[in-house]
This record gives C-alpha cells, structure tokens and sequence, in this order.
C-alpha cells in the first residue's frame, strides 16, 4: 500500500514538475455539476460520438472510397459477377468478408442514429428550461452548428456506400444543387466534377465524412464543453440554490464515475443494436443504378422530414425571362435555411422580445413560459407532421390509405397541427400554473372528506406551510415543483429504497431527514 | 481556470496541512481554494455493513460479467464458423454470428457500465457540494487593464499612425485570403450545355440493360421496358434512361403540343428521370397509364403525355421521338429536345 502511494507520489511529482497542473487538476476535480437526468443528454451525443470516432476508423480500415468499376467477387452469392464500385463491394466485404466487420459498421450506423438524436432531445431540453439565456448565447449557436453539422456528416456517411439507396439519395442532393437560383448548375458541377454521378463525389465525400467534418464537430464539442467549464452548468431551482451558486456532486470523484458509466451503458445499448438489430443492409438494396430505384426509399431518420417537405410542397415552378426556380429549392433550401437561421437566433429574439438583459443560472418549468413551451411544441408538430410525410408511402401502402390522401393529410396538417399544438400546450401550461398556485395557496388534497354541520361536504386540504386569517397559504411559488400528493410531504419520511431488498438503513433515512433540516434551517419538527 | 475570487484570501498554507487527514486537506482546500463547500456526505453503506458487503458484491458481479463477456467475445470472435455459405447447413453459424459478438460486447460494456454505476450509487457516499459563481465579467480591474494592454500594443505596432502600413497590409491580408481560396477553382467546372443534352441521337437503338435491341413485337400491351440508346457507355448514362412503354388497346394519347408523331405505332417513349428530383420514376400502372416516382410521389399520366397529374413535379416527362429502322429495330429520330431531369437556372 505505501509502495503504490509512492509511487504515485513520484509519478505525480514528475509530471507537476513539468506540467505545474497540480492547482488546476484539484480546482478541476473539485468542480460542482449539479446532478439532474436531463443534464446528461448532452453526453449521450459526446459519447456517441466517441463510439463513432472508434468505430470510423476502424472502418476506414477497410473501406475503398473509389467509384472505380469491379466485378464483385466476394462471399455474398447473389451479387457475385455484378459490376460495382470498389465503395460498394468493399463495402460488402466489410459485411461479409471481414471477420467482425459487420458488427462494427452496424455499431457506426446506430451510433450516427443516436448523435443526432441526442443532440436533437438536448437541444429540446435546453430550449424549454430557458437554458440558452444569457449568458449561454453562444453555447447554443455552437450547438445548432454542431446539429447542422451532425446532419452533414450523417448524410455524406451513409452516402458512401454507393448502394442503390445511398446514390438515390445523392440524386435528389445533386436535384436540390440544381435548384439553387442562378449558380445551382455551377455548384453542382463543383461538388460532382462532371455530369451526376461522375467519378469523384464518394472519394470527395468520404474525405468530408472521415478529416474535415468530424474535425469541425471534434473543435465545436471542444469549445462547447469549454464554455459549460467557464459558464458553470445551469441548475433547476430548489432548496439552497441560487443564481449565484451551483449545487451538486463534485467532477471527481462523483460525476466522473457517473459519466463513465453512462458511457458504457450507452456504448452497450449500441453494440446490442448493431449485433442484433440489422441496419442499413446495402447487400438487399444492390449497387447504385441511376435508371433503378426501389418502393419506400427513405433516408435516415434526420433527413427525413427534408423528405417529408418535398413530398409536400405544392407543383409550383417559376418561370421568368428565360430562367426556372424549380419548386425543389423551396423546401429543401429555403426552409431548413430559415428554420435553422430561427433556430440559431432565437436566444437573441426572445431576449430583445422580452427585453431580458439579465444573466440566468437557474432554469424554469416549461409550464412557467408558455409563449416559449407552445412554440417549442408548435416547432415538433411541424417537424413530425414532416417526417411523417416524408414515409407517407409506407403509412399508405401499410394502413391501405391512398397515397394522395397522405399528401393532402401532410399538406393541410402542416397548416393546422401547430396552431393546435400551440395553443393546446399553452393552455395546458396556464392550467398546470393554475394547479400549482392553486395547491399552494389552498394545501394539497387529502382525500379526507367532511361534512359540515349545514350538510356541506368539504374535502379538507392540507396547508404546505403557515397560512394567513383566511386560512389561505402564504408561500410563495419559487418555480420548482409543487408537491400535489400528501405523500410527497408526508412527516413520516421517504420510503426505504431499493427494489427488491433494502439498499439503506432505515435509520440512515432518519439521519439524512435530519441533515436536510439542519440544512434548511428549520426546526427538528416542522410540524411543531 | 483562475476565476478565483480575489477578494477572498487565500489563507491555506502548507504549514497548516502538517496536522491534517486527506480528507481535511481536500475539504479545507476546495473551502478555501477553490470555493467549493461540501455541503454534506451520506454514506449510503459503511464499509463494514451487511449492506456495504451485499452492494459490493453485486458491483464485483458486475465486473465479472465484463470479464466472462470479454473471454465470451474473443473465443466467438476467433472460433466461428462464420463464412457466409446460403443453404449450407453453417448459415445458421454465419446468421447467429453477428448477434452473439453484440451481444457479447454489449454484456462487456453493460457489465462495467452497471457496475460503476452501483459502485457510485451504493458504495461511494452521497455528498451535496455547493460551488459559488463569481459573475460572468472579468472584474472591473481586469477589464480596464486588459483594454489599456491592448490598446497600447496597438499604438506600439504603429499601425493607427502609420497610414501607409495600414493599408497596405490590408491589401496584402487581402490578397492572402484570395490565395487560400483560389487554388479551389479548380473545383469549379463550366456547366456548357452538359445538362441539356443525353448519349441519345439519331439513329441510336433502343437497347435494354443487357444491351439487347428492342423490336416492336417484344412487347406486350401495356407492357414498360427501360431502355437506353445503344451507344458507348449508353447504359451507364445516368440521363439516358427511358421508358418504352407499348399502350393498351384503347388508350388514346392527347399529344403535348409539338410532340405529335413522336410515338411509333402503339409505342411511345420517355425519360425515366423524374423532373422533379431526378430519381427513376419506376412503377407504372397499367391500368390508368399513370407512372408514379417512388421518391416524392410525383405522378405522370401517359396518355397526356406524361403530364404530371399530381404531386411535386411540374413538367412533363420529356418524350424521346422514335421510330422502326430498316432492320425492324427501334431507333431515336434525335435527342430529346428538352432538357431531362430536374429543373435548374438556365433551362428555360
């Protein structure tokens, strides 16, 4: 035992006497981060994309990014004699003919599923508890770029394959090229060389997907988790926070075992996806052929509801002095630039809107801004109105629904279900607002019901604290939950934990209740 | 790192460690150091508990599971027989062998994953640690101090004096940038007429994928062949996929404008690239001689001429003219005389 000590010591010591990190490494591992599940989200997209770091390059190991011509001659029968491309046939050597290969690069697709979807649901998180406020502007611009850059790196990945799905997918991106006004003919002969599909896009989009995006991602994740570092994270309100404090566990040794078990857990839900639950199988779908397509082409999940818009965007063609703005470029390029241009900016239009200057450490209830819940709702009736659209054929062929009936569902859906969603989630809010003040200044239901001596029947409520001659209560709302259920402030202390045996003594609960006490401050018995 | 609160003092001294545990040391440094105070620890299990046992051994279990999983992995990973062979009788080995490695790792990871997690639920304690914020700006001192450094550096360079430096540096910072942008031209290619024109032209047969010739009496009625002009690297166009579609009897065409005579007996011929988004438009329903593009759903009516009827696209599918060669072989009279595919700038 003294000998490791030792030796640590010494090893510490070489490095300090180097490195002079000793301060900066105590002040790093003493750092607070508050504790919440929602706080973890973020990492889910971190870890994820660690997973896709090591999974790519153990792919790049074996992938040919050439769109040279071969005769496949692998494992897998019945494409054997066809003529492909080397992306395409090592592409199927990963899946067949490389020991484990398979595994891995369904680990790589899942994992690229879950980037985006991470990033999508932390971005939700942050946008309904108003964590993007002052002074954390520029972590939310360094989050949709990473969200914009996410959608790039996943298409310009599962592009690579060069199998009938991917190059379908890349004829519509060279369509969407040609419909950009006045330069789309120059872009899209900059981005493909020569007439679609030419010989060069894979090669050019596969040293995008492996060096120049991800590095991009590898330098926006670096400088957002800098400026959480500097920032300090946000915390939901409660008993003894503040705007001047963080409250949590500290960054070693409490968070840094809980992130890296995360890290496993998430890592393991991956590699159970790619083993058992097969995705993206190129083998089926055939090497790309620009006079063939198949029934239910759909891109992934994130590119989907771009799909969705397209299906729905009305026959409606420009023509003018000899030029044509053809109808693809409006939902394609016109929309995602606006709604991600709202996006990017919507910190600095709610602040100017609400004239709020002010710096924000503490995070709110959805429901105490409704204005912002319901446009976050209206926003995702939107979206899934899109991406429901953009599978509308499978729904249809699925549900025996006719197929143009599902254009129009999507069309005049569009129009309506945000309205709705808006004014629904506002109301909903307003009413949980009500509900909370409701409780506070009546007490929580008991369930107890009387009858009063003139026959009126009366449930009776429990106050939560010291109530005024009226008998109303007079604690204010301070934007953390209200308890709504007499067991949540019953005296009589928590239930013991654990699920199946007891994981704590129950006189540890006493011990814990009486620490809180002391904490807050109160008297041993609040009831008293 | 150092947003330390300067007016707090930093009255910690390495003499006052000399009579403390690890334990003071760390608490009395984040205090006084690092503003951070630990609020308070719970000790979910002590080390000699029943509990602390019980919880240990599950986190063990865990980490034992890693462990087997691993040696699991690896004996799977080396000894399958994992070689794809369809109706072989070691398919099932080829099928279940992609599931047994995930699962195996996932177990690995699940298995070091729940137990560090337990570890940290059951065996650390629980501790509340409060960290205080000193403000987002830099005190007042350093905003003005760092203000006045830079401006300085700035009238040492001289450059708000010297006039001449200013610009031309301008100039040259400029045409640095030019520079690292320039050498990307290289990229840039001249569109010409590329989009406006396809392999077909007069005289070309119409061949199927194979490289087969088409003759009128190939088809049946109603029936739709893909084909492309039997020229080098016909079949390899990405633009000059066509359908050859033989009409039922009774199917009357309303002829665009133009296009009349484009047909060839109950044949006629168009592009297959949709001119929306430029997929194939593949599926055709014989009975109403509609076409339907699998990607958006735009939908063509064959006897308007391929009119689109429904959906996103706007034009019709440009129709390919044709006729019999003196062989009995379709051949093109000519290219298709507007632009196929999507819709772009220039098209007029």
């Amino acid at each position: 035992m003294s000998q490791n000590a030792n030796i640590a010591d010494q090893t510490a010591n070489w490095a300090d006497e180097r490195l002079g990190a000793a301060g900066a490494l105590r002040k790093t591992a003493n750092k607070v981060f508050p504790t919440h599940w929602s706080f973890m989200l973020g990492e889910i997209a971190l870890y994820s994309f660690l997973i896709l770091v090591l999974t790519g390059t153990y792919l790049t190991l074996f992938f040919d990014a050439s769109m040279a011509e071969v005769r496949y001659n692998g494992s897998y029968t019945p494409l054997r004699g066809i003529e492909m491309s080397r992306a395409y046939s090592s592409t199927l050597n990963i899946s067949f003919d490389v020991r484990g290969g398979l595994v891995i690069r369904q680990i790589h697709h899942w994992a690229a599923l879950l980037f985006v979807a991470a990033i999508v649901v932390h971005l939700l998180r942050t946008f309904f508890t108003g964590a993007f406020r002052k002074p954390r502007e520029l972590n939310w611009l360094l989050g949709v770029g990473l969200l914009v850059m996410g959608l790039l790196e996943g298409f310009a990945g599962y592009s690579l394959p060069d199998d009938l799905l991917s190059g379908t997918g890349l004829r519509i991106a060279s369509a969407i090229m040609l419909s950009i006004p006045v330069v789309g003919t120059w872009v899209y002969f900059l981005v493909f060389g020569t007439e679609f599909p030419g010989t060069e896009i894979v090669g050019r989009l596969y040293i995008a997907h492996v060096l120049l995006v991800p590095g991009i991602i590898f330098a926006l994740i670096a400088l957002h988790l800098a400026l959480v570092v500097k920032n300090k994270h946000t915390q939901f309100p409660g008993r003894g926070r503040t705007e001047r404090n963080v409250v949590g566990v500290r960054m070693i040794p409490f968070f840094a075992t809980k992130g890296g078990g995360l890290f496993m857990v998430v890592f393991a839900m991956l590699a159970l996806l790619g083993g058992v639950a097969q995705i993206n199988p190129i083998w089926l779908y055939g090497p790309y052929n620009p006079a063939q397509v198949s029934a239910g082409s759909q891109p992934d999940w994130y590119i989907g509801w771009l799909d969705g818009s397209t299906r729905l965007w009305p026959s409606w063609e420009i023509h003018a002095f000899n030029h044509t703005i053809s109808p693809l470029f409006w939902p394609t390029i016109v929309m995602p630039g606006v709604i991600f241009t709202l996006l990017a900016l919507y910190p600095f239009i709610e602040a100017k809107l609400t004239r709020d200057k002010a710096h924000h450490h503490l995070l709110q209830r959805p429901r105490d801004v409704p204005v912002r819940t319901g446009l976050g709702a209206m926003s995702i009736a939107f979206y899934l109105v899109l991406l429901m659209s953009g599978g509308n054929d499978l729904i249809a062929a699925e549900f025996d629904i006719s197929l143009n009936a599902m254009t129009w569902i999507g069309r005049i859906g569009l129009l309506v279900a945000p309205p709705i969603a808006y004014w629904v989630t506002y109301r909903i809010c307003l009413g949980l607002q009500r509900h909370d003040r409701e409780v506070l200044e009546h007490g929580v239901e008991t369930g107890i019901v009387k009858r009063l001596p003139h026959g009126e029947y009366i449930e009776v409520h429990q106050p939560l604290g010291p109530v005024d001659e009226h008998g109303h209560g007079t604690l204010e709302y301070a934007g953390t939950g209200v308890p709504k259920r007499l067991n949540q402030v019953s005296g009589l202390g928590r239930a013991i934990r654990g699920f199946f045996s007891p994981i704590e003594e129950p006189a540890a609960i006493e011990q814990e209740q009486e620490r809180e006490r002391e904490l807050a401050g109160r008297p041993k018995d609040p009831q008293s | 790192m150092s947003d330390r609160d300067p007016s707090r003092s930093r009255d910690l001294t390495v003499d006052d460690l000399e009579e403390m545990s690890d334990s003071e040391r760390f608490r009395a440094a984040a205090a006084q150091l690092d503003d951070v105070h630990v609020l308070s620890v719970h000790n979910p299990a002590p080390p000699d508990s029943k509990l602390g046992r019980r919880a240990e051994r599950k986190v063990a279990a865990c980490f034992l599971l890693t462990f087997v999983s691993v040696v699991a992995f690896i004996v799977i990973f080396v000894a399958w027989p994992w070689e794809f062979s369809p109706g072989d009788h070691s398919f099932f080995a080829y099928w279940t062998y992609t599931p047994a490695l995930g699962i195996c790792m996932a177990l690995a990871l699940f298995g070091l994953g729940a137990g560090i997690v337990l570890w940290g639920k059951l065996l650390m304690p629980h501790e509340e640690a409060v960290e205080y914020r000193h403000g987002n700006r830099s005190d007042e001192l350093d905003r003005q101090t760092t203000a006045a450094t830079m401006r300085d550096a700035l009238v040492t360079t001289g450059l708000p004096r010297r006039k001449l430096l200013r610009r031309s540096l301008g100039l040259a910072g400029g045409a640095m940038g030019l520079l690292a942008v320039v050498p990307l031209g290289g990229l840039i290619k001249n569109p010409k007429r590329a989009l406006f024109t396809t392999p077909w032209k007069e005289g070309a047969r119409l061949v199927r994928y194979d490289g087969v010739p088409m003759r009128p009496q190939d088809m049946e009625p109603g029936a739709l062949e893909t084909v492309f002009p039997g020229v080098p690297g016909g079949t390899k166009s990405a633009d000059a996929a066509t359908m050859l579609i033989r009409l039922r009897p009774g199917q009357q065409i309303a002829s665009r404008k133009g296009q009349e005579g484009f047909g060839w007996g109950d044949y006629v011929a168009f592009s297959k690239i949709c001119t929306h988004a430029g997929c194939p438009v593949s599926l055709y329903e014989q009975q109403t001689g509609r076409i339907l593009c699998p990607c958006h759903q735009s939908q063509f009516d064959v006897t308007l001429d391929a009119k689109p009827v429904f959906g996103p696209a706007t034009r019709p599918l440009p129709m390919l003219p044709i006729t019999v060669d003196s062989e009995g072989f379709f051949v093109a009279r000519s290219d298709y005389r507007e632009a196929i595919g999507p819709s772009f700038w220039e098209r007029p």
